[in-house]
């Protein structure tokens, strides 16, 4: 049963019984774990199929998280992509700052249909961690959050918001101390736990039947998006562009446009200091198919299976693994994954900051990059849609460091 | 080369023979090097352990609590790689004659080819693989490698997993069954607790083979506990702790025999 705003289950695009995208997905996850795993299934089915379900959901999306989001031009920023005409799908105006608002309200309501009364979660940038802390506040349920040292460290807005939003914020100090290593320590705490709590994954990755139900509650952002630039612009665009860490915001926006073959899906990915040093996070050009956090997908790793620390100035990016779905879209050549450097991502995140007074997180500022490249390679009668998933506002001091702005030596620098 | 299934079927039947339970014993390869691991794994079955695990160790060891990270974290750092892992399953197995497994994360077999792990490690004198994040769904292409080389598929059962689960992971099993005594990750703890008795008696009731009991225990007391209810008892982090805490390899080779004898001891108090 769905709503206007929770349209699951895309024709031809549900994973098979064993949670596969052809290739890719899966169930790898410990016995321990395989009851909830499960039960998050079945509930899912149920509420899926309850017109309750959809209404509540519905209603939170329209009137807690502000929905639709707006459809805005930026022409003064598309002069720097050679003219094509760019549109920016403005998930950084949701309740919260981000797309994961979406997903976030969607599995908040399966933790209480399920009867559990703690939350435990992942987070990079601290958005999805912002956004489950933001859904346990609301609903009345104990939160923990699990993030890398690392990520408290750069983000640390967002850790201050997560408290004051009363969760619980655990920085996690074993291997790169970043996300992958948050995720691991959430798994870990939902092993133990598992009877009261549900892990609420914030992206469309780990064991089935995560990356079909975060899928689900994010394809609002393309179906929206769809319709708006059709509206505004009188055609689809030319291609939809989206940062990729985990993927959830990408496939939020691809799903809409999977139909549409001539919609270029281009999703992209953290180049860090650029492929050739190793040090990047650019799982779909650099990495091999393997197995991490309960799923088969794209995985950046050494011979023996060893997991490999990635790199990125985006903590949200920051990731060595990818969703399936994803990994499926790449190997079809439905969709297309680039590698944008640190570099690439700052300048566009200032430029747009520039011409548009508009302050991108990050991560989206990857998505900036592609689309400047990508409105050079269309020439003017381009026409791009872009996701910008999150607001800017958490990585101001990052964004200081790297351009010189406490001391006022910009330019200098960089 | 075919490998050791039947040796670790008949230490099993010997150890139920004499109405106790049988020792098993883990460490990751590699600990605190590679050298020194075999060394280690030895003296475990020297100081009593029946069988032992050998641990590969992995860069996102999910089901491992704060001591197996460190000693994994050890181990990688040194630079172990599966070729160290197979070695040190071939040197103790040589040793002492014993049947040797090993326990991993799915991705390394994964990465390194199902057939050829499989095959390696027969040829290594293993007897069989643990593989606590294969689920039975998933394990099909391991089995048939592992039935071929004469190696045990060793799953894993949770506090928490159902009855007719139960019956289709120890119908796709061989070897053993690894009991985990309670929903966490490795490491030891105060006390096992009465799920560990409930889950034992769950399993038996839909299979003949050994039902192994791990996680938690660290003791002889809590060895003879366990012992009371199940066909083995599977000792792990506490062996770890004795080698992170010594001051020396010689100490700590003297604490892995030292413990392997004390619960040695008693895996053979049944009342």
């Amino acid at each position: 049963m769905s709503s206007e705003f929770f349209i699951p289950d895309p024709e031809g695009h549900i994973p098979s019984a064993e949670g596969y995208f052809g290739a890719f997905g899966g169930k790898f996850i410990p016995e321990a774990l395989v009851a909830a795993v499960d039960e998050v299934a079945v509930e899912y089915e149920k509420a899926k199929a309850d017109p309750a379900f959809a209404a509540e959901l519905n209603d939170l999306l329209v009137n807690y998280t502000g929905r639709p989001s707006a459809l805005t031009e930026v022409p003064r920023f598309a002069a720097h992509a050679g003219g094509a005409r760019v549109f920016l799908k403005r998930e950084d105006l949701n309740h919260t700052g981000s797309h994961k608002i979406n997903n976030v309200l969607g599995q908040a309501l399966l933790t209480k249909r399920m009867g559990k009364t703690r939350v435990i979660a992942e987070t990079g940038a601290g958005q999805h961690g912002v956004a489950t802390a933001t859904a346990c506040a609301l609903f009345g349920l104990e939160c923990t959050i699990y993030m890398g040292e690392v990520d408290t460290e750069r983000q640390a807005l967002n850790v201050a918001r997560m408290r004051m939003l009363g969760a619980e914020v655990i920085a996690v100090k074993s291997g790169s101390r970043t996300l992958k290593d948050a995720i691991n320590e959430a798994f870990r705490d939902w092993v133990a736990n598992v009877d009261r709590t549900h892990y609420l994954f914030g992206t469309v990755a780990g064991p089935h039947p995560f990356p079909q139900l975060v899928r689900d509650f994010h394809r609002v952002i393309g179906v929206e998006a769809r319709r708006q630039i059709l509206e505004r612009a009188g055609r689809l665009p030319d291609a939809a562009v989206a940062c990729v860490g985990g993927g959830s915001n990408a496939i939020g926006l691809f799903h809409a446009f999977l139909p549409d073959t001539g919609v270029r899906l281009i999703g992209c990915e953290a180049g860090g200091h650029g492929l050739a040093s190793g040090e990047h996070a650019a799982t779909l050009a650099a990495g091999t198919p393997g197995i991490l956090h309960g799923s088969r997908s794209y995985v950046l790793q050494d011979e023996d299976g060893q997991i490999t620390e990635p790199y990125s100035i985006s903590a949200g990016l920051d990731y060595p693994g990818i969703g399936p779905e994803h990994s499926y879209l790449k190997d079809a050549g439905r969709a297309e994954y680039r590698a944008v450097t640190d570099d690439e991502a700052m300048q566009a995140l200032r430029l747009l900051s520039r011409t548009e007074g508009i302050i991108p997180a990050i991560e989206s500022a990857h998505a900036l990059a592609g689309a400047l490249d990508l409105g050079r390679e269309l020439g003017e009668d381009g026409l791009i849609l872009v996701n910008l998933s999150g607001r800017g506002d958490k990585d101001m001091d990052t964004a200081a460091r790297y351009f010189g702005l406490y001391d006022a030596t910009e330019g200098a620098a960089k | 080369m075919s490998g050791n299934i039947e040796l670790l079927n008949s230490t099993l039947a010997a150890a139920r023979a004499e109405n106790r339970a049988a020792l098993v014993g883990y460490l990751p390869a590699g600990f605190p090097t590679v050298d020194d691991g075999v060394r280690a794994v030895t003296a475990m079955l020297e100081g009593g352990c029946d069988v032992v695990e050998v641990g590969l160790p992995h860069s996102d060891p999910v089901l491992d609590g704060p001591v197996i990270q460190t000693a994994d974290d050890i181990a990688l750092r040194g630079g172990v790689k599966i070729v160290d892992v197979l070695r040190t399953v071939r040197d103790a197995h040589a040793a002492t004659g014993a049947p040797v497994l090993v326990m991993t994360y799915w991705n390394p077999v994964d990465a390194y080819g199902v057939e050829r792990f499989a095959a390696d490690l027969a040829e290594a004198g293993g007897a069989g693989c643990i593989l606590p994040d294969l689920p039975v769904e998933e394990s099909e292409v391991w089995r048939k490698a592992a039935e071929q080389h004469g190696l045990a598929t060793v799953f894993v059962v949770a506090p928490s997993s159902r009855d007719d689960r139960l019956a289709r992971i120890t119908a796709a099993g061989t070897g053993f069954v690894y009991a985990a005594s309670l929903m966490g990750v490795t490491g030891t703890r105060e006390s096992v607790g009465h799920e560990a008795q409930e889950l034992v008696r769950r399993t038996r009731a839909v299979t003949e083979l050994p039902v192994c009991v791990g996680l938690g225990v660290s003791d002889a007391a809590q060895a003879a506990e366990v012992a009371q209810f199940a066909d083995g008892v599977i000792v792990g982090s506490a062996f770890v702790k004795r080698l992170l805490a010594a001051p020396d390899l010689e100490a700590g080779l003297t604490a892995v025999r030292a413990l392997a004898g004390e619960l040695a001891q008693g895996v053979r108090k049944r009342a």
